[in-house]
């Protein structure tokens, strides 16, 4: 089954195309189980939550530089069992990132930076395991319900791709750019300077089109192109590791000591459960827009629970709502970002792109013809993610006291080591001057971006889907003969586009209209 | 000390993934299309094959890298794979033809050619809901408005372009008013035309035959000699367009490929070549065997330059 999404594997798939086109997923998720719970693949669901959860907890080191510097060392593994670990270390990454948020206010993830806000305030006054209590099964609850909607929603979602043409994926693009851009970071002015640093990246090489060399100022080197996972290793790793050695003199970290048990108390039950339900219901369907990703879910729930909380004044100063609804809005959204993944392509997250990244290593295209030519894949996936979810839960609520350890690694070590690895990774790569030349150009670029609080998110989409948008935007103007009305001529597209205009200009709307629109 | 001992542990359950011994003999492979198109259905098979016949037992790393008639792909692997003895790339007709009419800044002359493996014939598909039904519909829609007529295929001055202008020319249309749009792979290309995206596509058969069989696609020619099994459909002569063109794939290994390890790829292919395996999957896959190997490879590379240069500015597509 490895061998790959050759077309004409399609012949054995027929008839769920040829007749009925919605596919059952009830037996083809019984199917997935098969291949989910062979020893083997348990195996690398184990590594992959147990790795995940570590690295979530590691700062700086987030699920997508884990993904990419594992990519060549998984070469010799099945595409199912490393795709089935890749998962493992998504979640997993979720929820650990939230452990290293709430201890020492440091989010592994940009995801968990909503739970930092809160969950750092309940462990100074020593209710961290509360916090971190309320955070695990949160993320149990909406993991299980958002892979169930993985589930039924996905091939569905699938037969969208004869669907949407190229205006609808070029539309689609550019709401991801602006929201991406207005959402992350500090202001939209810093989001979309970034983005427009990713997109001059992604120009740099052969163009896919016509075959003509740009921005590669003679060098054979970047003909094909910068490579995804050096920018991604120089931003996360690379400049945080300048940007901690920069402040390591001014601020030592402190970890907050465990006190009153590692329990939830009635009350925390009380509080948590709606916030899990909300922050599920937020997370799964944002996460599974082709525009989603983990953020924007995880800021609007911290918001809307505040709004709802009975005792609003406790916000800022330890509220477990505040943990509760993100958490789970996180998780939910994580399940979410593997539908326009699976289904479409389409990466919306950092991490979705280097697991599309992951899947192409294998030669399997993410698409809808994944579904056809490697259920046996795709299902077993999904059903591991409900098997990783159910390890998540039990490796975590008893370890909480060992993942506190992890920390105790002394920050030097810990960078230098980071710092190792990245280069052996990139060199490693393409044995390639260039690259690590890139890397430490791109890592310094990074170390400032980080000073002065610029997002890196939308650096990464825009390497990554603006080489696809041009040739969407390109692919759609020579179809319609160069005329530009082509580009709102399907509902898809002109409404997508304007739910971009919408984003763009909506800060500013809410701020006219009312004066009481928190900042969170 | 129990500070100390946490810090290993930490240490080595990050090191660990690591400190896995990579295997040496991996073979890495360059498919410089996207996934599921012929480029990356011949590495596929021909490196299955290879392992199912006892050939190479090494592992494999694919890599694919689609566009720009694999010349993306290409300067990536003259870049990555210098002087890596288990560095191997497949192309075909598609990426010499491509170079010429692109310019491109990328050549295959660095590389160490292998082996030319199959040969392959073009079908013509359009939407089942077109109205066109025939070759000739066809050349009376490219007469009547080129513009109009959004023909999918492979990269420009690939095999599925050339075969496109020339089927135009038949029409009496020049190939710089022909709108053709090119996809990265095969199967951009398959899905494009089932989802009626563009008005007719142009690919390798094998690709277009399952989506034809599942009733997405209609077949309206082949560009073959003859007609090709399991497709109901007439070829271009028959229609009266005097046009035959076909596309071969092969294998080229990295530039500054060691001479042991040269020897040692040509004698594996040509045992390949020779045995069961791979007669029962040419026949599998419906491709046409074309073997041939070290020096008669490279005098016909050289010859397919000078032929498609001339084929290219025949029909209009490089100067």
């Amino acid at each position: 089954m490895a061998s790959g999404a050759s077309a004409w594997d399609l012949a054995a798939f027929f008839p769920c195309w040829a007749g009925e086109r919605r596919m059952d997923a009830l037996p083809s998720l019984l199917a997935g189980f098969a291949v989910a719970l062979q020893p083997i693949n348990l195996m690398w669901a184990l590594v992959g939550t147990v790795l995940g959860t570590a690295i979530g907890i590691l700062p700086g080191i987030g699920p997508a530089l884990t993904i990419a510097l594992l990519l060549p060392v998984t070469a010799q593994v099945a595409p199912e069992s490393a795709l089935i670990m890749f998962a493992g270390i998504l979640y997993g990454a979720m929820y650990g990132g939230s452990t290293t948020s709430i201890l020492i206010n440091t989010p592994g993830e940009s995801g968990s930076m909503m739970t930092a806000l809160e969950g750092n305030q309940m462990a100074r006054r020593g209710r961290g395991a509360a916090a971190l209590a309320t955070a695990a099964i949160g993320s149990f609850v909406a993991g299980t319900i958002g892979t169930v909607g993985l589930t039924f929603l996905a091939p569905t979602i699938a037969e969208l791709a004869f669907v949407f043409g190229p205006e609808d994926y070029f539309a689609l693009m550019v709401l991801a750019f602006t929201s991406v851009s207005v959402v992350m970071g500090t202001s939209r002015l810093r989001g979309f300077i970034a983005l427009f640093i990713g997109l001059a990246l992604g120009v740099v090489g052969i163009d896919g089109q016509t075959a003509q060399a740009r921005m590669v100022f003679g060098s054979p080197e970047l003909f094909d192109g910068i490579q995804i996972t050096i920018v991604l290793v120089s931003l996360f790793a690379i400049g945080e590791t300048i940007y901690v050695a920069s402040r390591y003199q001014a601020e030592a970290p402190s970890i907050n000591p465990l006190a009153g048990g590692i329990h939830m108390t009635a009350e925390d039950w009380r509080r948590s459960w709606k916030p899990w339900l909300r922050g599920t219901a937020i997370g799964f369907p944002i996460g599974a827009l082709p525009a989603g990703g983990a953020e924007i879910p995880t800021f609007l729930s911290y918001t809307l629970e505040r709004r709802l909380a009975e005792k609003p004044e406790e916000f800022g100063h330890g509220a477990i709502e505040g943990v509760a609804g993100p958490e789970a809005a996180n998780n939910a959204a994580a399940a979410g970002v593997l539908v326009p993944l699976l289904t479409l392509g389409l990466p919306t997250s950092s991490t979705a792109a280097i697991l599309l990244a992951a899947f192409q290593n294998y030669g399997l295209q993410p698409g809808p013809m994944l579904f056809i030519n490697n259920a046996q894949l795709v299902w077993g996936l999904i059903a591991s993610l409900y098997v990783g979810n159910v390890m998540l839960l039990v490796l975590n609520l008893p370890l909480v006291g060992l993942w506190v350890r992890l920390l105790l690694i002394p920050r030097p070590y810990l960078y230098a080591g980071i710092m190792v690895f990245s280069l052996v990774g990139i060199w490693g790569l393409a044995t390639s001057w260039m690259d690590l030349l890139l890397m430490f150009v791109i890592g310094l670029a990074g170390y400032v971006m980080r000073v002065y609080d610029f997002p890196v998110a939308p650096v990464l989409i825009g390497l990554i889907l603006g080489p696809m948008a041009e040739t969407q935007l390109r692919r759609a103007l020579s179809i319609g003969q160069g005329d530009p009305v082509t580009l709102v001529s399907t509902p898809i597209s002109a409404t997508l586009l304007a739910v971009s205009l919408v984003v763009l200009i909506l800060p500013a709307l809410m701020r006219l209209l009312g004066p009481k629109v928190s900042a969170a | 000390m129990k500070r100390f001992v946490a810090v290993l542990c930490a240490m080595a359950f990050v090191t660990f993934p690591w400190s896995l011994p990579a295997k040496a003999d991996t073979a890495r492979i360059m498919v410089p299309a996207s996934a599921g198109g012929g480029w990356d259905g011949t590495a596929r098979q021909t490196i299955l094959a290879l392992q199912q016949s006892g050939l190479f037992m090494g592992g494999t790393q694919f890599t694919n890298k689609g566009g720009a008639g694999g010349t993306i792909g290409l300067a990536e692997f003259i870049r990555t794979g210098k002087r890596d003895d288990n560095a191997l790339m497949f192309m075909g007709a598609i990426m010499v033809s491509s170079i010429i009419t692109s310019k491109s800044p990328v050549s295959l002359d660095g590389t160490t050619p292998l082996a030319r493996l199959t040969n392959e014939y073009d079908a013509v598909a359009v939407p089942t809901s077109s109205e066109i039904r025939t070759p000739a519909d066809l050349v009376e829609a490219l007469r009547k408005s080129p513009g109009a007529l959004a023909v999918g295929g492979g990269s420009l001055g690939g095999v599925d372009h050339v075969a496109l202008a020339l089927i135009a020319r038949e029409a009496g249309v020049a190939a710089g008013k022909l709108n053709y749009i090119p996809f990265p792979g095969g199967g951009d290309v398959v899905t494009a035309v089932a989802g009626g995206k563009v008005k007719a596509a142009i690919s390798g058969a094998s690709e277009l035959k399952p989506l034809a069989d599942a009733g997405r696609v209609r077949i309206i020619a082949v560009t073959g000699p003859e007609r090709l099994k399991g497709i109901d459909a007439p070829t271009l002569k028959e229609a009266g367009i005097d046009v035959v063109i076909g596309n071969w794939r092969g294998v080229v290994g990295s530039p500054g490929m060691s001479e042991a390890a040269h020897a040692a790829w040509l004698e594996r292919f040509d045992k390949l070549a020779a045995g069961e395996v791979w007669k029962q999957t040419l026949e599998r896959q419906g491709w046409e065997d074309a073997y041939l190997s070290g020096d008669a490879f490279v005098a016909f590379l050289t010859a397919e330059k000078s032929r498609w240069k001339a084929i290219l500015k025949d029909v209009g597509l490089a100067y």
